[in-house]
């Protein structure tokens, strides 16, 4: 039968653990910078980062000051370099703040999704019998729903919002990390260092978390990595949908919604916050390949 | 084959079982008496007294969960709060839809993925596989919405070649009105899954293609043709078909947010428009009849999974 803990659409992407030496890692940074698409992906990454952090301390203008004067104004107008959306408000400015919803959230949502399916992960893989049973089967059942489904039924219990959005996109993803460090336990556990570590009297924790967790550490960069992406376009997509973040405030998800209605009038107010999604999560997909080629020598060509 | 399909429709039991309690606590979860929320905010005080009894509401959650099952088996969805009528048909036709826009893009993403996996592994290492797992790479990170909006843009206002949204046109149409209006959103809800699969399947046929047996298939003179499509992409399959069981959950859910871009009549739309309206017999009728399908599409997979390979039988 299908082993359902061990096969996800995106378990490709994910390298078996590694142990990486010391020398191994000097090189890390010179392996990727090897790889120029990854390099590309890099920069994508660190550009949306920059928006998101300097918005507050760029002289931008207001991205809430609406100016109806200013309604649909084309890219390239006096003081609008990026034109303006329905109500006159700044889209250069208005994507600069947007990104740090877009950010913040994807990586809040990451981060809980990433604790919460590493912890599971790590204590199903490890003490196995009806603990991983009762992790692994309700790991099935949330498994069991459509991706975005999943996301959904949680904000109808929850109701629309920026936070229940959140909620609800990491818990989609949940599954994506135990999966993926109870693979990585359940190949480490029997080990000789692992054997060794509790035969000198290494607690469980101990083991756990000094010994399975730091060598998995690299597998757990690489799937953040690709979460991230992943993570974005769903944050977007509640947003985009009217069920995630709500006005007034906005992240590129709303732009893009409240866009689309202008669409034969201004298009530029749907596809620059679509842009800047696209090229945002092309970004972190190309890092993660890079860093999963790095990381992983078997993949390596 | 008859003991493991016995196994695998054991198996599907404590899965459905899950979702079911899952989609029954969605009321008990949300804030707010279920009575209330059941009959919306215009209801009269007697009629949620009565529906709180129906309920049975004082009762313990397992007999609860016992009757609403019952109901739930008995075809029995409860009524809508917004449209006030039963839920089973108005999703079950909406669903319809769901499935057409569904089936159109794994129709897409099986012969575009499929095919440019195979053909980028075959020409391993050359221009067109790495242009062709650049635009894969590309098409992974388009948000559907996004993807849905461009087309709109290029080929139903720009060429003008293509209806930018619904099924049929306004005064009705045929099978071939129905198709036109199928292209766009079928490629926009599939082009991830395109990519991904594309992705998969040259990895494994990449893999497979290394193994020992091509060698000797090679060696023995069997035509190169011959070595793809026979001997590897046999034994690259079972990977592919998982993947591609993964994928069409992936469109299911998907489906929400392309019905959104392009007005599809279809159980997505519906589903976020009960959602904003607190409409919980629909969102709940709906949940559980994606979920459960899912649950059979999937273990429709894993016997023809079981059928191409036969060592998993025998596990």
């Amino acid at each position: 039968m299908r082993d359902t803990m061990t096969d996800t659409p995106m378990d490709d992407a994910i390298a078996t653990p590694e142990v990486i030496e010391p020398l191994a890692r000097q090189s890390l940074l010179a392996r990727l910078s090897k790889n120029r698409l990854s390099l590309v992906g890099g920069a994508l990454v660190l550009i949306a980062v920059f928006m998101a952090i300097s918005a507050p301390f760029l002289p931008l203008q207001d991205p809430d000051a609406v100016d109806t004067s200013q309604r649909l104004a084309p890219i390239g107008s006096p003081g609008r370099w990026l034109g303006a959306d329905e109500l006159g408000r700044d889209i250069l400015s208005r994507l600069f703040w947007g990104a740090r919803i877009t950010l913040t959230v994807s990586l809040a949502a990451t981060l809980i999704a990433m604790v919460v399916g590493t912890v599971l992960g790590l204590v199903s893989g490890y003490f196995l019998g009806w603990t991983d049973t009762v992790i692994s089967r309700g790991i099935d059942v949330l498994m069991a729903f459509p991706y975005f489904l999943l996301a959904l039924t949680v904000i109808a219990i929850l109701g629309p919002g920026l936070l229940n959005g959140m909620l609800a996109i990491a818990l989609v993803n949940v599954p994506f990390f135990a999966r993926i460090i109870r693979g990585s336990t359940l190949s480490l556990r029997e080990s000789d260092f692992v054997l060794a570590a509790k035969g000198m009297g290494a607690g469980h924790l101990r083991v756990l978390f000094r010994h399975i967790l730091v060598n998995s550490l690299s597998t757990l960069v690489v799937a953040t990595t690709i979460n991230l992406g992943f993570m974005i376009t769903a944050a977007a997509a509640l947003s985009f949908l009217g069920l995630g973040v709500q006005p007034p405030t906005s992240d590129w998800g709303t732009m893009l919604a409240s866009g689309r209605q202008y669409l034969s009038a201004a298009p530029h107010t749907s596809y620059l916050p679509g842009l800047a999604i696209f090229l945002t999560v092309l970004g972190f997909n190309l890092l993660g390949d890079g860093l999963r080629d790095a990381l992983d020598p078997r993949m390596r060509e | 084959m008859r003991n493991y399909l016995l196994k695998r429709l054991a198996q599907t039991i404590p899965v459905l079982f899950g979702i079911s309690v899952l989609v029954f606590s969605m009321l008990h979860l949300a804030p707010g008496d279920p009575a209330d929320l059941l009959l919306g905010p215009d209801a009269t005080p007697e009629a949620v007294a009565e529906l709180r009894s129906d309920m049975g509401l004082d009762r313990p959650l397992v007999v609860q969960y016992g009757a609403w099952a019952g109901r739930i088996l008995q075809g029995d969805f409860g009524r809508s709060v917004v449209l006030n009528r039963a839920v089973l048909p108005e999703i079950l036709k909406r669903f319809k839809n769901t499935a057409i826009l569904t089936a159109g893009a794994l129709v897409f993403a099986v012969i575009f993925g499929i095919g440019i996996g195979i053909l980028a592994a075959v020409f391993h290492q050359t221009a067109f596989d790495s242009t062709a797992m650049l635009v894969a790479l590309a098409g992974l990170s388009m948000p559907t919405f996004f993807t849905g909006i461009a087309g709109i843009l290029i080929f139903a206002m720009g060429m003008q070649v293509l209806p930018s949204s619904g099924m049929y046109p306004a005064r009705g149409g045929d099978f071939f009105d129905l198709l036109r209006h199928l292209v766009m959103p079928a490629i926009t809800l599939g082009a991830v899954s395109a990519a991904i699969l594309a992705r998969m399947t040259r990895s494994a046929m990449l893999e497979v293609i290394q193994q020992d047996f091509i060698r000797t298939a090679r060696a023995k003179g069997v035509s190169e043709r011959g070595v793809v499509w026979v001997h590897a992409l046999r034994n690259a399959a079972i990977t592919i078909v998982t993947v591609l069981g993964m994928q069409i959950g992936y469109l299911l859910g998907g489906s929400v947010i392309t019905e959104a871009v392009f007005s599809w009549p279809g159980l997505g739309q519906m589903m976020v428009r009960a959602i904003q309206a607190r409409d919980y017999p629909t969102v709940q009728g709906g949940v559980l009849l994606i979920a459960m399908s899912f649950v059979f599409i999937n273990l429709a997979v894993d016997l023809i999974y079981a059928w191409i390979d036969p060592r998993i039988r025998y596990s």
